[in-house]
């Protein structure tokens, strides 16, 4: 029987459970004998003139080895930002003239032992002439202060031309409600903070331990930042502690780690606490969103309008061109007949922007499910019955909409029937009647939000595909080579389970590598939840060329035609059909000459998962306070290779969107200063504030891989995020609340109910 | 992160700790359980030269009834407090605090004499010791002394403490079967208190509602004057200042200390 | 200065500053490296160690505190091939993902039901709210905690003796 689609547990867990994961700060080599150990000086102001650095005193400090300003590392170019944005706000490695956010580095500090450098940090003294913050996007639109001069704007980049905006865009509506809302920033926070180790051989290359998310992209990244050629660079991925989409490629602080290295003739290591984790690692969301949606009365939606402001933080990162999923998944499940989106990007004294898990498509999807439950209330209807009036129908070839987003395959509304039904949606909306007739302290509020995101997509450089290799050993056991880079995801045990499914050799026989650029040169890495459907079908497909080319072997020893050779999995032995008795093990083909494949598998495009989440909270009338009470959802990511893994990437994901919508945020105050800079002020969601989850099944397959797979990492941050800030202000609706900006803070609670209570409007949509 | 350096010496006993204090001056800080000391030093928010750690001394720890008080060791931690029959049995409110400070592993650490030296308006211990009008045995070099819970907090992170003395045992009164209201109004489990409430036999404390605990004193006399819970607890913010964070400002705490503290009396143990 | 401790069950003598937090000495100088530093406020718990049998975050404790003290770390609670009864919970629930918070975790977990051998999922929750995960939204950490109650996973001594539960040295 085949193990693909059971609950198989994960191979890589004992030593997790025990010795511990080898994370970058954890490894030890050999090449990395005698390291220095980097501590960066940054910025204590969010906008200022460097007009003077001395660092003497430093020099002079027990262990200080160098230290290093923005003038020693002229030659280095600035780091890139992705896509069509402006050059002239790229990121130099270290700050020279100007700094332009709390934590951008200044200077480093490099010393014997670790523990050195933060004592000589403080010692370096920078002269800072301050400049104005611009924290607010309505400062950074009106660009009064611009952070960078030369460029004379502080827009990175515009998405679609608002001048050509249709006038007639919600012409026939009976209603129409506009409302501007905020997708607050946030922070990925894995639980292991950014980190390098850096050697180089005599032969001038580079080997570069970093957590990342695919190393191949590292290893461009720092060649680029470097100006050194690709091939003189080795990156190697230990163990990574989480990611979300924040450890791609590689950062200044990456970069100046092996600079150092090299400086030095030394090898270096560089670990962040977690202060400068929360204010040096990219940010994620950072949306101004004003959504317009029109219909008829009886709950048709006419026309959608989304207008996106993002806050790109201070430099360009790949948060800048993210807007650009955002416009493309703008009209979600919905059939709606005419939509349009737009989006400006500006920069601002910030933390720059980069990816967060979801990256751009949950922030259109916490636009829409908020624009449609704001519609719905204004006409008086059914949330959840306005949502299925409005879905999609069931379609099985692929679905074009007017963004140019193919999607391709998908049944909406049975996903929202499955959710409602699992959450008994008929019998909590009576007791939600129950506790408004009683007037209950306590309020029970129903969210639902329904998705469709892309996953796997592919770039400017073709289609989605990833590679892979199999060999088996004369010994039975078999590796796997992959490009995509786990970091919790399990690819060990699922990649080993596809391989094992083909070959006849026990998962715990075969060994997954991945991450080291010497060994895997391309791939993709792990991100936009691509890995299973690209990654892992590579990996498939490998392994049934493997077979094939096994066959010819088979067939030369057994003196039979390949036609007529059998192969046996559950034996992983070849016979002759009807001959048992004429059989070769697997294995032994590969004794005379390597048993190996490499290939590559190409999907024809994106996939689109979706589904309906349900979320059930209580608000305490009083306080303001939100008890997250229930989360069911319905997440089809087509066929699922093991329960297991796909349920914990759900459960991680849901609890990521529940934090945004009710719990975590990334607060500056009017200066720039980062007022969430620990762990202890950043309220980083723990097990107390969540309840355990409720997972309903459904898997509709897509053609576009042999697995039938679509990504399943980032549905849980899509869906819940909308849910439970649905959920939250449908619990006070009754009191005239409309909306409340994320994340639904107890304050923001209490001070929408207050103003609903004196009418003061500012809770009430308007009326176009 | 870590500390900047410094010295350790253990003290041995109470009299060796003031010992060691009167030769390091104020270079030198005292080490309990250090959950509040020793983050402060790896921010380098604080630099002590010395530190004397009394964590171990015996004297300083252990729970027992004196009277008509419980009288508890300063090193008593947390998870002892929350535990101890004796507390749970005479000052059910004070073991009840103790379970709510930070989480288990600072609870197994964490010492009662420590959080209530610290001083931080916002936390569960100093707000109890109020609301039960409680006193600390201080010991110097002149000999010992008793201050009252009212006194002994004099500001944001400031006590009576003065240089060379030590905190060594703290006294609540033994009141089996007093109802009592404990309100800790938080995000997340784990947290400090935005605002917090701890009412006892007609007294109230308020966490975070100024730069030490306070008495809700109007609400206390309206209380005594034959008001209602509910009418009482509406004078329960006057004449406080509480600070503004990005939990809460000015007028929500306030809310909070009114809502909090007629819960606190309403919903008693 | 000299500190003398017992780590997993082994007396340990150690020339240390002052200032050397215990997560330190252990990763450090034993190259016990499975608990983890994940943040700088006592806030995530990564660095959970037993300490004289109760959790305690390694990263708020020096380690001249710890003299006199036996200490267990994940390594020696159980192996790879011979795994405790709560990291085999763990495994079993697919209480993990990166790992990064596991081995503190998995020492929280195993104090928690040491105090506490039969915990309902709300107090499996409060008993693990000084320990972050962003990985697996507590969800299945909470399953394999009340598992590993369910197989009396709590009573189980650590591999390395110097149990949870017990006293020493206290």
């Amino acid at each position: 029987m085949s193990i693909l689609g059971t609950r198989v547990l994960r191979t890589e867990d004992p030593r997790f459970l025990t010795t511990g994961g080898v994370y970058t700060e954890d490894v030890t080599d050999d090449r990395l004998a005698g390291a220095v150990h980097l501590c960066f000086v940054r910025s204590p102001v969010a906008h200022a003139k460097i007009t003077g650095i001395d660092v003497s005193a430093a020099r002079d400090a027990p262990g200080v080895v160098a230290v290093y300003t923005g003038a020693d590392l002229e030659s280095l170019p600035p780091r890139k930002g992705m896509g069509p944005t402006n050059k002239e706000m790229y990121q130099r490695p270290l700050a020279t003239d100007t700094v332009r956010f709390v934590g951008e580095p200044v200077a480093v500090v490099v010393t014997e032992k670790p523990d050195q450098g933060e004592d000589a940090a403080e010692l370096v003294s920078v002269d800072y002439d301050t400049l104005p913050a611009v924290v607010s996007l309505a400062d950074a639109r009106d660009g009064k202060t611009l952070l960078f001069p030369a460029a004379g704007t502080n827009v990175a980049c515009d998405f679609g031309d608002r001048s050509a905006a249709a006038a007639d865009l919600f012409d026939g509506c009976d209603v129409v409600v506009t409302r501007t809302i905020i997708n607050r920033r946030v922070a990925p926070a894995p639980m292991e903070s950014r980190s390098a180790a850096a050697a180089w051989s005599e032969d001038g290359r580079l080997t570069a331990w970093i957590p990342n998310q695919g190393a191949q992209g590292t290893k461009g990244s720092l060649a680029r930042q470097l100006s050194i050629d690709p091939a003189q660079v080795r990156v190697i991925t230990p163990d990574v502690g989480g990611a979300f989409g924040a450890k791609f490629g590689a950062d200044p602080e990456h970069a100046i780690t092996c600079w150092v290295a090299r400086e030095l003739g030394r090898p270096a290591r560089w670990s962040e606490t977690r202060y400068e984790n929360l204010i040096g690692m990219t940010h994620g969301r950072a949306q101004e969103q004003t959504i317009t949606i029109g219909g008829t009365r009886d709950g048709s939606v006419l026309a959608y309008r989304l207008d996106v402001l993002q806050d790109s933080g201070a430099y360009l990162r790949i948060g800048a061109v993210l807007p650009s999923l955002t416009i493309l998944m703008a009209p979600g499940p919905y059939d709606i007949p005419r939509a349009e989106a737009f989006a400006t990007s500006l920069v601002t004294t910030t933390t720059p922007m980069g990816a967060y898990r979801g990256a751009g498509r949950p922030e259109a999807t916490a636009a829409l499910e908020r624009a449609m439950d704001l519609f719905a209330a204004e006409i008086g209807l059914d949330p959840a019955e306005v949502r299925r009036k409005n879905l999609l129908a069931p379609f099985t070839e692929p679905h074009r909409t007017a963004f140019g987003a193919l999607y391709d395959s998908g049944d909406y509304a049975a996903a929202l029937d499955r959710a409602l039904a699992a959450a008994g949606y008929d019998g909590l909306r009576r007791e939600q009647a129950e506790r408004r007739a009683r007037g209950d302290t306590l309020q029970l509020g129903i969210g639902v939000a329904s998705y469709v995101e892309i996953t796997g997509g592919g770039d400017e450089s073709g289609p989605p595909s990833e590679n892979a290799t199999v060999e088996v050993h004369p010994d039975g056991t078999a590796t796997i080579l992959t490009g995509t880079s786990p970091h919790g995801q399990g690819h060990e045990t699922a990649w080993a389970m596809l391989a094992s499914d083909e070959l006849g050799i026990p998962i715990d026989k075969i060994t997954l590598k991945w991450g080291d650029t010497d060994l895997v040169p391309e791939g993709g890495g792990t991100g936009g939840s691509r890995s299973l459907q690209q990654g892992g079908a590579a990996v498939q497909q490998a392994s049934r060329e493997l077979i094939e080319v096994a066959r010819d072997r088979a067939a030369a020893e057994l003196e039979a035609s390949p036609a007529d050779l059998v192969f046996d999995v559950d034996s992983s032995t070849f016979a002759v059909a009807g001959d048992p008795e004429a059989s070769v093990p697997l294995a032994s083909l590969a004794q005379e000459e390597r048993l190996l494949v490499r290939t590559v598998f190409s999907a024809p495009d994106a996939t689109y998962p979706f589904g309906t989440h349900v979320a059930v909270a209580e608000v305490d009338t009083e306080t303001g306070k939100v008890f997250l009470r229930r989360v069911i959802t319905v997440d089809d990511a087509g066929v699922v290779l093991n329960p297991l893994l796909a349920e914990g990437q759900r459960h991680g994901g849901i609890a990521q969107g529940a934090a945004q919508a009710f719990l975590e945020e990334v607060v500056y105050d009017s200066d720039g200063n980062p007022l969430t800079a620990s762990f202890a002020d950043y309220p980083i969601l723990s097990a107390t504030e969540v309840p355990s989850f409720e997972l309903a099944e459904m898997a509709t397959p897509t053609t576009y891989n042999p697995l039938g797979a679509k990504g399943i990492g980032e549905a849980g941050s899509i869906g819940a995020t909308p849910a439970v800030q649905n959920a939250v202000i449908d619990a006070v609706a009754h009191l005239g609340v409309r909306h409340i900006d994320m994340p639904t803070s107890p304050q923001r609670v209490w001070a929408a109910i207050q103003a609903a209570a004196s009418g003061s409007g500012s809770s009430r949509s308007e009326n176009a | 992160m870590i500390p900047a350096p410094f010295d350790y010496v253990a003290a041995t006993s109470a009299a060796h700790a003031l010992d060691l204090l009167a030769q390091h001056g104020d270079d030198a800080k005292l080490l309990a359980g250090g959950h509040s000391l020793l983050p402060m030093m790896k921010l380098r928010l604080a630099q002590p030269a010395v530190l004397i750690d009394i964590g171990q001394v015996e004297e300083l720890r252990g729970i027992t009834a004196s009277g008509d008080e419980l009288v508890i060791g300063a090193m008593t931690r947390h998870a002892e407090l929350a535990a101890s029959d004796l507390v749970r049995a005479g000052a059910p409110l004070l073991a009840h605090a103790a379970a709510q400070v930070g989480d288990p592993q600072i609870r197994h650490r964490g010492t009662i004499g420590g959080s209530l030296a610290h001083a931080d308006p916002a936390a569960d211990l100093p707000m109890a010791l109020v609301a039960l009008g409680g006193s600390v045995e201080v010991r110097g070099p002149g000999g010992s002394r008793v201050v009252g819970a009212d006194d002994f907090f004099a500001g944001y992170f400031e006590t009576a403490l003065e240089e060379g003395e030590l905190l060594a045992a703290v006294r609540v009164p033994s009141r089996p079967g007093v109802p009592w209201g404990y309100q800790k109004f938080v995000r997340r489990a784990n947290d400090w208190a935005i605002v917090g409430a701890a009412a006892i036999g007609g007294r109230i404390a308020l966490a975070n509602m100024g730069p030490k605990p306070v008495r809700a004193l109007a609400a206390e006399q309206a209380l005594a004057g034959g008001a209602s819970p509910a009418e009482a607890a509406e004078l329960a913010a006057e004449g406080t200042s509480p600070g503004e964070d990005i939990h809460a400002d000015r007028a929500y705490r306030q809310h909070l200390a009114r809502v909090l503290t007629r819960r606190a009396l309403e919903h008693q143990s | 200065m000299q500190v003398k401790l017992t780590v997993n069950g082994e007396a340990r003598s150690a020339d240390i500053e002052p200032r050397l937090l215990l997560v330190h000495y252990l990763r450090e100088h034993l190259g016990l490296r499975a608990a983890n530093v994940g943040c700088d406020t006592t806030s995530c718990g990564a660095c959970t160690v037993l300490l004289n049998g109760r959790s305690v975050k390694s990263c708020t404790v020096l380690t001249a505190q710890a003299a006199g003290a036996q200490v267990i770390t994940a390594e020696g609670l159980g192996s790879k091939d011979s795994l405790h009864p709560v990291q085999a919970a763990f495994r079993q629930e697919h209480g993990l993902q990166c790992g990064f918070c596991t081995p503190g975790m998995v020492m929280a977990a195993t104090s928690l039901l040491a105090e506490n051998p039969n915990p309902t999922e709300e107090q499996v929750r409060e008993g693990l709210e000084g320990n972050l995960c962003r990985c697996t939204g507590y969800h299945n950490i909470v399953r394999a905690v009340l598992a590993a109650a369910q197989a009396g996973g709590g009573a189980a001594p650590p591999a390395a003796g110097g149990g949870a539960g017990q006293e020493a040295g206290q």
